[in-house]
C-alpha cells in the first residue's frame, strides 16, 4: 500500500496542536515539559517525512532530527534540573506560582 | 647665524612654564623665585647678544650697503593643511624685533626680579611665576614671527596668559570678571584680526611677511580690483587687521578692558598692560607698514583712531581716583600716540624735505622710551600700593620723606612721560610730533594737546601722591621704601629712562633700513616743552599742597567731572548693548525658539516613546502560558499573511 505525504503529517499536525494545548492549558511544569516534548517531535517528524517525500537521496533531515533527538534531551535534563530546583524553593511546580519575572 | 641662540631665546621661557607650572607646588617660593628668575636673567642675555650681534656686528646678512636687512633665522613648515594653505613657524630678525627683545627681556626681567619682593606673602607665588613665563614665551614668539599667522598664534597666546595673569587672583569676583572682560573684547577684535589675515592671504597667497612686505604693489595689484562696500578688499584686510591691535592695545571703542585689567597684580600690570603685550597693536601696523602705504586710507584709519583715543584717554586720566588706572588710561593715551605717528608716517615729501618714515622711527622710539618709563610707573605704583594697602591717592599723600627711592624714581617716570628734556620721553614724543606737523597741523596741534594734558594728569598724580598733605593714618602704620628686589629695578629702569633718550634710534629702525638722522626740530621742541611745563604748572598750582580749588572746581561743572570719572560711560553703554540689546532682545527670541520649538520637539518624541511602553508593559505579566497564547497567536497571523501573500 503506498502511503501518500498526508499520512505522516496529519499525526504531525495533531501531535503539534496537542502539544501547544497541553503547553498553555497544564498547570504543572512536568506536564508543560512533556507538551513541549510532543511539539519538538512532532517537528522531527516533519523533517524526516519532508527528507523522504522532497528529497529522496539526501540525508540531511535524517541527521537533523538525530541532532534534535539529542539536544532534546540535554534540554530535558537542563529543565528538570530547574523544575527540581523551583520544587525545592517554593515547594510544588505550578505555573501559576512562578509569576516573579514580570516588570 | 647660528639658529642655537635664538631657539634656546624660545625655548628657555616655555620649559621654565612648564617646570614651573607642572613641579611648581612641590617647590619651595625661593626654588621657583630663582628658577624663574635665572631663567628669564639666561634669556635676557640671550636676547641682548643676538640684538647686538644684529645691530652691530656689520655681517651683510644684517646689514648691506649701509641697509639693515630682514634675516630669517629659521623658517620651517608647521603645517601644511594644502598645497596653498600652509603655516611656517619660524624666527626673523629686523631692526624693531631685534628691539622688541631686548624691551621685553629687559622688562620681564625687572618684573620678575621685583616680584619676588611683591608677591613674597601671596599664595601661588610659583603659578605666578609659571605664568609670567608662559607671557614672556608668548610675547618673544609674537616678535619674531616670521609671518602673519604664526603672530595670530602668538597674539593670542598672549591673550591666554594676559587673561590668566589678570585673573590671578581667582577668589576676588573683581579680578575674575576683568579677565573674563579682557579676554572676550580682545578675542571679539581677534576675530576682525583673523577675517583680515584670511583677506589678505587668500589675495596674496602668502602668510610671510618678508614677501608681504618687500614688494607691496604688487599685494595690491593681486587683489584684481576686488572691492566690497566701496573700499578694496586690501582695505578691508588692513583695517580688519589693525581691529586686533585696536583690540590688543586698547583703542577706542575696544579700550575698556584695560583700565579693568588693574585687577591683576601690578608687576603684571607693568609688563603686560603697560609695556609689552598692549603695544603689540603697534607692532603689528609697524610690521605691516609697507603693506599699509599701499592704502594710505588705512593708515588715515589708524591716524583717527589714535587721535580720538588718545584724547580720550588722557582726559579720562585726569579725573581718576585709582593710581594704577591714572597709569592704564595713561597707557592707552600713549599707546594711541604711537598709533597717530604711525599713521602720518607714509612716504609723502613736503616742500622738499622728504619725512619718509619720519614717524615710524618716532614710533618706534617711543615705544622703546615709553616701555621703559611706564614699567618704572607701575612698579612705582606697586611700591606704593605695597606700602599704604590701597591703590587710591586718597589713603597717600605727603610720602616724599617716607619713600626717598619710589618718590625719585617716581619723578623721573613722571617726567619722562610729560617730555621735559633730558628725559627720554622728550625725545621719542618731540620726534612723533614734528612727524605729525610735517604732516598736518591738525594732528600735530591736536595731539600737542594731548601731550599737555598727559603732562598735567601725570603731575596731579605725583603731587597728590607725594605732596597735598600727609595722611593721618601713617602714625599707625608707616610706610617705608620696599625691599631691595623691588628698588633695584625701579633705580634701574629710571637709569635708563634718563638716557634712553640719547640713543640715536633712527640709526638702529627706520622703516626702510636705511638710517636716519635724528635731529630735533627746535620749533616743535620748544612747543612741546612749554605746552608740558603748563601742564605740570597747573597741576602745581592745584594740587602741590592742600587747597580747596580742585574741590571747587570740580564742583563748578560736576557733570563733566562724573562723566569723566566713569570714563565717559563706554562700560555703560556696553553695558546697555550687551545685556539690553544683544542679551535681552535677540538671545531672548533666540532660546524661546530653542526651548519651545527645539527642545518641546525632542519632548514630544520621548513622551510619546513613554506612553507606548507605558500602555504595552501590561502584558508582561510573568504568566509563562499567556506568552506562548500571544506567540502563537502571532505566528498564525504572520503565516496566514505569508499565505496570503505567496497566493
Amino acid at each position: 500500500m503506498d502511503l501518500s505525504i498526508l499520512w505522516y503529517l496529519v499525526p504531525s499536525v495533531i501531535m503539534f496542536v496537542c502539544g501547544v494545548y497541553g503547553f498553555v492549558t497544564r498547570k504543572n511544569l512536568i506536564a508543560i515539559l512533556i507538551s513541549l516534548e510532543l511539539m519538538l517531535n512532532s517537528a522531527d517528524l516533519n523533517f524526516v517525512v519532508f527528507n523522504r517525500f522532497l528529497f529522496p537521496g539526501s540525508m540531511e533531515g535524517m541527521v537533523f532530527t538525530l541532532f534534535s533527538i539529542a539536544i532534546a534531551a540535554a534540554e530535558t535534563a537542563i529543565a528538570i534540573a530547574i523544575i527540581i530546583n523551583i520544587y525545592r524553593a517554593i515547594g510544588n511546580t505550578d505555573v501559576r506560582e512562578i509569576n516573579k519575572l514580570k516588570h | 647665524m647660528d639658529i642655537t641662540l635664538p631657539i634656546l631665546i624660545l625655548a628657555i621661557p616655555i620649559t621654565m612654564f612648564l617646570v614651573l607650572g607642572i613641579g611648581g607646588v612641590k617647590m619651595s617660593r625661593k626654588l621657583a623665585g630663582v628658577l624663574g628668575i635665572c631663567g628669564l636673567g639666561t634669556t635676557a642675555v640671550l636676547a641682548y647678544i643676538v640684538a647686538f650681534t644684529y645691530y652691530f656686528s656689520g655681517d651683510p646678512l644684517f646689514i648691506l650697503d649701509g641697509v639693515r636687512q630682514q634675516y630669517q633665522v629659521f623658517d620651517v613648515t608647521w603645517l601644511a593643511f594644502t598645497q596653498r594653505l600652509v603655516v611656517n613657524i619660524g624666527f626673523l630678525l629686523d631692526p624693531i624685533s631685534a628691539m622688541m627683545l631686548i624691551v621685553i627681556t629687559t622688562i620681564s626681567f625687572m618684573v620678575h626680579l621685583y616680584s619676588w619682593g611683591y608677591m613674597e606673602h601671596e599664595p601661588g607665588f610659583q603659578r605666578y611665576y609659571a605664568f609670567l613665563s608662559l607671557f614672556t614665551f608668548s610675547m618673544l614668539g609674537l616678535v619674531v614671527a616670521t609671518n602673519i599667522f604664526q603672530m595670530y598664534i602668538f597674539w593670542e597666546l598672549v591673550g591666554v596668559s594676559s587673561y590668566l595673569l589678570i585673573g590671578f587672583f581667582y577668589k576676588l569676583p573683581s579680578a575674575v570678571s576683568a579677565s573674563k572682560k579682557a579676554f572676550i573684547v580682545t578675542r571679539f577684535a581677534d576675530l576682525g584680526f583673523l577675517i583680515g589675515i584670511l583677506v589678505l592671504s587668500y589675495f596674496t597667497d602668502t602668510f610671510n611677511f618678508i614677501t608681504l612686505t618687500q614688494n607691496p604693489e604688487s599685494v595690491l595689484g593681486s587683489t584684481g580690483g576686488a572691492t566690497f562696500m566701496g573700499a578694496s578688499a586690501l582695505t578691508w584686510a588692513m583695517v580688519l587687521i589693525f581691529t586686533g591691535g585696536m583690540g590688543k592695545s586698547a583703542m577706542l571703542p575696544l579700550h575698556i578692558w584695560l583700565p579693568d585689567a588693574m585687577e591683576g597684580p601690578t608687576p603684571v600690570s607693568a609688563l603686560i598692560h603697560a609695556a609689552t603685550m598692549v603695544v603689540a597693536g603697534v607692532y603689528l601696523v609697524a610690521r605691516m607698514f609697507p603693506v599699509y602705504c599701499v592704502v594710505p586710507s588705512s593708515l588715515t584709519f589708524v591716524t583717527v583712531v589714535g587721535a580720538i583715543t588718545a584724547f580720550y584717554a588722557a582726559a579720562v586720566a585726569c579725573a581718576q581716583i585709582d593710581i594704577k588706572r591714572i597709569l592704564a588710561f595713561s597707557t592707552i593715551s600713549q599707546i594711541a600716540f604711537m598709533m597717530v605717528s604711525l599713521g602720518v608716517a607714509y612716504d609723502q615729501p613736503i616742500e622738499g624735505v622728504h619725512y619718509s618714515g619720519l614717524g615710524y622711527m618716532a614710533s618706534m622710539f617711543h615705544l622703546f622710551t615709553h616701555a621703559m618709563f611706564k614699567a618704572l610707573l607701575f612698579l612705582g605704583a606697586g611700591a606704593l600700593i605695597h606700602a599704604v594697602h590701597s591703590n587710591n591717592y586718597t589713603a597717600m599723600g605727603g610720602l616724599y620723606k617716607y619713600m626717598p627711592i619710589t618718590h625719585w624714581t617716581f619723578l623721573i617716570g613722571c617726567l619722562a612721560i610729560a617730555g621735559i628734556p633730558p628725559f627720554s620721553g622728550f625725545f621719542s614724543k618731540d620726534e612723533m610730533l614734528a612727524a605729525m606737523y610735517a604732516n598736518n597741523w591738525v594732528w600735530g596741534a591736536w595731539m600737542s594737546m594731548v601731550a599737555g594734558l598727559t603732562a598735567f594728569y601725570m603731575f596731579r598724580m605725583y603731587f597728590l601722591v607725594f605732596w597735598w598733605k600727609e595722611n593721618p593714618h601713617y602714625k599707625e602704620h608707616r610706610p617705608h621704601d620696599a625691599p631691595w628686589q623691588m628698588s633695584l629695578p625701579l633705580i634701574i629702569l629710571a637709569a635708563v629712562s634718563c638716557v634712553a633718550g640719547f640713543i640715536p634710534f633712527g640709526e638702529f629702525i627706520t622703516w626702510n633700513g636705511e638710517p636716519y638722522h635724528i635731529h630735533l626740530e627746535a620749533p616743535v621742541a620748544i612747543t612741546s616743552v612749554i605746552i608740558a611745563l603748563i601742564g605740570i604748572f597747573i597741576a602745581f598750582k592745584l594740587y602741590f599742597k592742600e587747597n580747596s580749588v580742585p574741590t571747587r572746581l570740580k564742583n563748578m561743572m560736576p557733570a563733566l567731572w562724573e562723566a569723566a570719572h566713569r570714563r565717559f560711560y563706554w562700560d555703560e553703554i556696553y553695558q546697555f548693548i550687551t545685556h539690553k540689546i544683544i542679551f535681552g532682545i535677540i538671545c531672548r527670541s533666540i532660546a524661546w525658539f530653542d526651548r519651545h520649538v527645539i527642545d518641546a520637539t525632542m519632548d514630544g518624541m520621548a513622551w510619546i516613546a513613554q506612553r507606548a511602553s507605558a500602555s504595552i508593559k501590561g502584558m508582561q505579566n510573568g504568566a509563562i502560558q499567556a506568552y506562548v497564547i500571544w506567540y502563537f497567536m502571532g505566528a498564525i497571523v504572520l503565516a496566514a499573511i505569508t499565505w496570503l501573500c505567496l497566493i
